[in-house]
């Protein structure tokens, strides 16, 4: 499946770079985080109790990062196993914008789960995607806000579906699977921030 | 004694005699049994669709609580289990024969479909097998996935089997098309339509489960699991794990929640279970969840059709042309890649005569679980590729679809269909008339008209169609009449809803003028059926079983005479036969004396055996194809929103031939049941595999959308009766009918409501989704006006 989305957050691109590659930062903010190791400057390792629905698991993830195009973007390579309940993986492209000095993050990305999540879980990742995501940007931004001690600088993102709805629709065009092809796209890129 | 056969025999509308249990709670299903010192099973499944096998671990699964084994393939193969073969006699036009995969219980090579059994865990409990087995790691290179028939099929296709890498595990052809080509070129026009024959997940009410205990005393196993035939799982264990000994392996099934034909499979789970409890000497029980039974139960249908009728100027076929895809899945299972030859085969051009076939049907492996047989079994998907392409050329040869069905219909009998099956008798035309009749063809327009006016489209579909049930021609019962004078009749046929209990029982009392209440039904357990009883499935057990009832009471008559002789002192051949009372020379006995006499040896004459008891092995004449043929014709109305694409059945009218009408309650429920399973398939049910992945993402009921009472209408059932001639009952296989009729039916209807928007094409299931979007497509390609 493949997807589009974009965040904006109320900091500065560099603010926002430094936290992407921060791993406190990522830990404080992804929900369900237990553990995160930066392995290189390029690789790190994630560990992350989840839940889709009536499938939960203990992830274990690796991400890679590449095309650091430092502070301005990079691409990620990730996958993440949660055991019997089943696996995500792929590849999304990263791009920082600073526009009125806050960051436009906007994503490209390219994913595939398997195993339970695929069979069962796909129906709920909607409602799963947009409770974590809406979790992981509050508590990203309200990091940052902390970091920067610029109260007034951040402002919460709007709710992610509505940036993530319009890209479904339009990377769809086979029809009837488009909504939920959006969403496992949602929940997938959900499931690397969380294992980045 | 007139009195209850006028009340019980054969063609009464007998309530069956299940039913008062099996509606009170009273059914016995495997999960019901439990015995005594069981422990439990968990499968590790694969999450990759295709992947190759590096290392899998499953230390911490063994030392987790409660547990007391963990297998893998690796383990049954260190003790020499080996695989299950398949044995399908079928070849290629080169005289190839079929490639059989020979699938182990969980394989050391290659994952191959996603929910693969990788792994087993035996704990304690259920909950510690379940907990345990997710502790097992998988270390797999993930290969590409190989999803649809038509992937299979490209040159750049992963194999799914090293040793076919291309993928296809028979490709048959009846023939060189060069006799079709010939008549094609002269032919007045040619109609040609592709068509997908969408796969289903079988779903019968109870999940995939299996309890084998192991008496380590005997060293005896009993295997307790729903199955349509006990004999071939009994063969298969004994095979793999007893070196062959059948006697040390019984199968038992009580109550079974649908069977479908995907109960009637060696799986691989129920090896690996009799593994697990003959290597611990322990009761291993299985329940399978919803889940498990979704990714791993053989699924059904799943082809791609593309075909052509040839006609001349006045519509008459001159040939047909098939080519088929069949997406068989991971392993090459007991009957997949058979259905669309054998199966379909047999009847292909439904109830058209077919001067002339090419049929090329290339059956192919792919990453996703096998397919096979699934009510119908290839003949629901051969009659909906003619019945399509009948309605198709009717409007492009611009001859009324009635018509051009009646020009064509197979009316001289018998007929022999291109593949070689005796169709002995069979009245289309008059099938066809009863149901347009029933239906109210005439007033179709006005009713039409009233539809428009409210805003929805209206459109009328018709199908008829020829089945050809009966599967193998042997079977064998067994009567045994007691000294009591009750009767059991001792079977390796199954019920799993036919209710064989209540129309084996009339047959009985019709046959021999006995109470129907004092007859039984043994089944389903392999310690009392008779060597060599086959299984139900095919539409066939009353055509074989009920047939081996009658031959098996004609001898017990005969042994009767000699016995009724002897008692009343008369020769046995003055000796008749009527209503339970043996006749002669003015004096006679009951039934009852006789079968009391016959276990009495001081009343038995000289040389006769002990006993009332005849197990009967009858063999058809004329062997496979000349089976029975069951046929008819359904139509249907429906009304089409075409705001929403939702389409609702109005009425549903089936007419069925299915010869000799054993009980019409029991016959109307088949029917029911078959039409309930059609529609589902033409509306709602669809299997969808992730293309990239080969995920199953239709994998539970919130996604995979099983036919509800709101979806159906009533369905009136009438029949045609023409008694089968290739069988002394008359009688022809009825309970996969309906999945012949209904999709046709529906989906013409359809296409008839949809035609004022130039909507020519649509593929089940026929999803509001799915049908909303072609009318969008419709309008806003603009190919035609709005319709109102």
């Amino acid at each position: 499946m493949d997807m589009t989305g974009e965040q904006r957050i109320a900091a500065p691109k560099q603010a926002v770079w430094d936290a992407l590659n921060d791993a406190d930062a990522l830990k404080a903010s992804i929900p369900g985080c237990e553990e995160i190791e930066k392995k290189s400057t390029t690789e790190f390792s994630a560990k992350v109790s989840l839940a889709v629905g009536p499938v939960k698991a203990r992830f274990s993830g690796e991400v890679t990062l590449s095309d650091i195009d430092a502070p301005n973007g990079y691409t990620l390579t990730g996958e993440g196993s949660g055991g019997a309940a089943g696996f995500g993986k792929g590849e999304a492209k990263v791009v920082l914008t600073e526009d009125g000095g806050e960051t436009v993050i906007s994503y490209t990305a390219h994913a595939m789960v398997g195993g339970k999540l695929a069979q069962i879980g796909q129906r709920l990742i909607d409602a799963t995607a947009k409770k974590l995501a809406g979790q992981f940007f509050e508590n990203f931004a309200s990091h940052l806000e902390a970091e920067s001690g610029q109260p007034e600088a951040v402002e919460t993102a709007a709710p992610f579906a509505p940036a993530v709805a319009p890209a479904a629709a339009q990377t769809n065009e086979a029809g009837g699977q488009s909504l939920f092809w959006g969403m496992m796209g949602a929940a997938l890129i959900i499931l690397w921030i969380i294992n980045h | 004694m007139e009195a209850f056969t006028e009340k019980f025999g054969i063609g009464q509308p007998v309530r069956r005699k299940e039913d008062q249990r099996l509606l009170t709670g009273g059914g016995q299903y495997t999960d019901d049994i439990n015995i005594e010192g069981q422990v439990y099973l968990a499968f590790l499944r694969a999450t990759y669709a295709h992947a190759r096998i590096i290392d899998i671990d499953i230390s911490a699964a063994t030392t987790a609580p409660g547990v007391l084994a963990v297998f893998t393939g690796q383990d049954l193969a260190k003790d020499g289990v080996g695989r299950v073969e398949t044995d399908i006699p079928l070849k290629e036009l080169d005289g190839t024969p079929i490639f059989k995969t020979q699938r182990l219980a969980m394989p050391t090579d290659k994952i191959r479909f996603s929910g693969e059994p990788l792994a087993v865990v035996v704990a304690e409990t259920a909950y510690q097998a379940k907990d345990a087995a997710e502790l097992i790691t998988i270390d797999a290179e993930e290969l590409p996935a190989v999803v649809t028939a038509q992937q299979a099929a490209a040159q750049s296709a992963a194999a799914i089997h090293d040793k076919k890498p291309n993928n296809c595990a028979l490709h048959w052809e009846n023939d060189s098309p060069d006799a079709y080509d010939a008549v094609a070129a002269k032919a007045h026009k040619i109609v040609s339509i592709t068509l997908t024959n969408n796969r289903v997940v079988p779903v019968p009410m109870e999940p995939k489960c299996c309890t084998a205990e192991m008496d380590t005393e005997s060293g005896r196993m009993t295997i307790y699991a729903p199955f349509q035939g006990g004999r071939r799982i009994q063969e298969a264990v004994a095979d793999l794990l007893f070196d062959g000994d059948g006697d040390r392996v019984r199968q038992f099934s009580d109550n079974t929640g649908g069977g479908f034909g995907t109960r009637s499979k060696i799986y691989p789970e129920i090896i690996a279970i009799c593994y697990a409890a003959k290597k611990l000497g322990r009761t291993v029980k299985w329940l399978g969840d919803r889940s498990e039974t979704f990714v791993s139960d053989y699924h059904g249908r799943d082809q791609v059709n593309s075909a052509e009728l040839a006609f001349d100027a006045e519509g008459k076929i001159l040939g047909y042309r098939l080519e088929t895809l069949v997406n068989i899945g991971a392993w090459v299972s007991e009957n997949g890649a058979r259905l669309a030859v054998d199966g379909g085969g047999r009847i292909l051009g439904g109830a058209y005569v077919i001067p002339i076939l090419y049929y090329s049907c290339r059956n192919m492996m792919t990453n996703t679980v096998s397919t096979d047989t699934y009510r119908g079994a290839g003949r629901p998907e051969a009659n909906y590729i003619v019945e399509r392409l009948m309605e198709k050329a009717a409007e492009e040869l611009e001859i009324n679809s009635q018509e051009l069905r009646r020009r064509n219909f197979i009316n001289t009998f018998p007929y022999t269909t291109q593949l070689g099956m005796n169709v002995d008798c069979g009245d289309f035309a008059d099938c066809m008339d009863m149901a347009l009749a029933e239906a109210d063809w005439a007033g179709f327009a006005a009713r039409a008209a009233q539809s428009k006016a409210r805003g929805k489209l209206r459109g009328f579909g018709l199908a008829s169609f020829l089945e050809g049930a009966g599967g193998r021609p042997e079977e064998i019962m067994r009567v045994r009449f007691e000294e009591d004078g009750a009767v059991n009749i001792i079977c390796g046929t199954f019920s799993h809803g036919q209710g064989h209990a209540t129309v084996y029982s009339q047959i009985l009392s019709e046959k021999m003028g006995i109470p129907f209440d004092s007859i039984s039904l043994i089944q389903g357990d392999t310690d009392t059926a008779p060597s060599d009883a086959s299984g139900t499935y095919g539409s066939r057990s009353s055509q074989m079983g009920g047939v081996a009832i009658i031959r098996a009471c004609n001898i017990i008559i005969e042994k009767g005479k000699k016995i009724a002789g002897h008692l009343l002192q008369a020769e046995a051949n003055e000796v008749t036969y009527e209503d339970a009372i043996f006749s002669a020379s003015g004096g006679s006995v009951t039934m009852e004396d006789v079968a009391k006499a016959a276990y009495d040896t001081r009343r038995l004459p000289d040389g006769l055996d002990h006993g009332l008891d005849e197990t009967y092995h009858y063999t058809r004449d004329g062997g496979r194809n000349d089976q029975s043929f069951p046929n008819g014709c359904h139509v249907c109305e429906v009304e089409v929103d075409p705001e929403t694409g939702t389409i609702e059945l109005l009425s549903y009218t089936a007419v069925d031939d299915c010869g000799t009408v054993l009980n019409p309650l029991i016959v109307h429920g088949q029917v029911h049941g078959g039409v309930a399973q059609g529609i589902g398939q033409a509306l709602t049910e669809h299997t969808v595999y992730d293309e990239e992945t080969g995920q199953l993402l239709t994998g539970s009921f919130m996604d995979y959308g099983m036919p509800r009472a709101k979806h159906l209408s009533s369905v009136e059932a009438l029949f045609n009766p023409i008694p089968s001639t290739n069988n002394e009952l008359g009688v022809k296989g009825a309970g996969e009918a309906g999945c012949c009729g209904a999709p046709p039916a529906f989906v013409n209807a359809v296409l008839d409501a949809l035609k004022p928007l130039g909507i020519k094409h649509l593929d089940m299931p026929l999803t509001p989704n799915n049908t909303w979007r072609a009318i969008h497509d419709s309008e806003t390609q603009g190919a035609t006006s709005r319709w109102i």
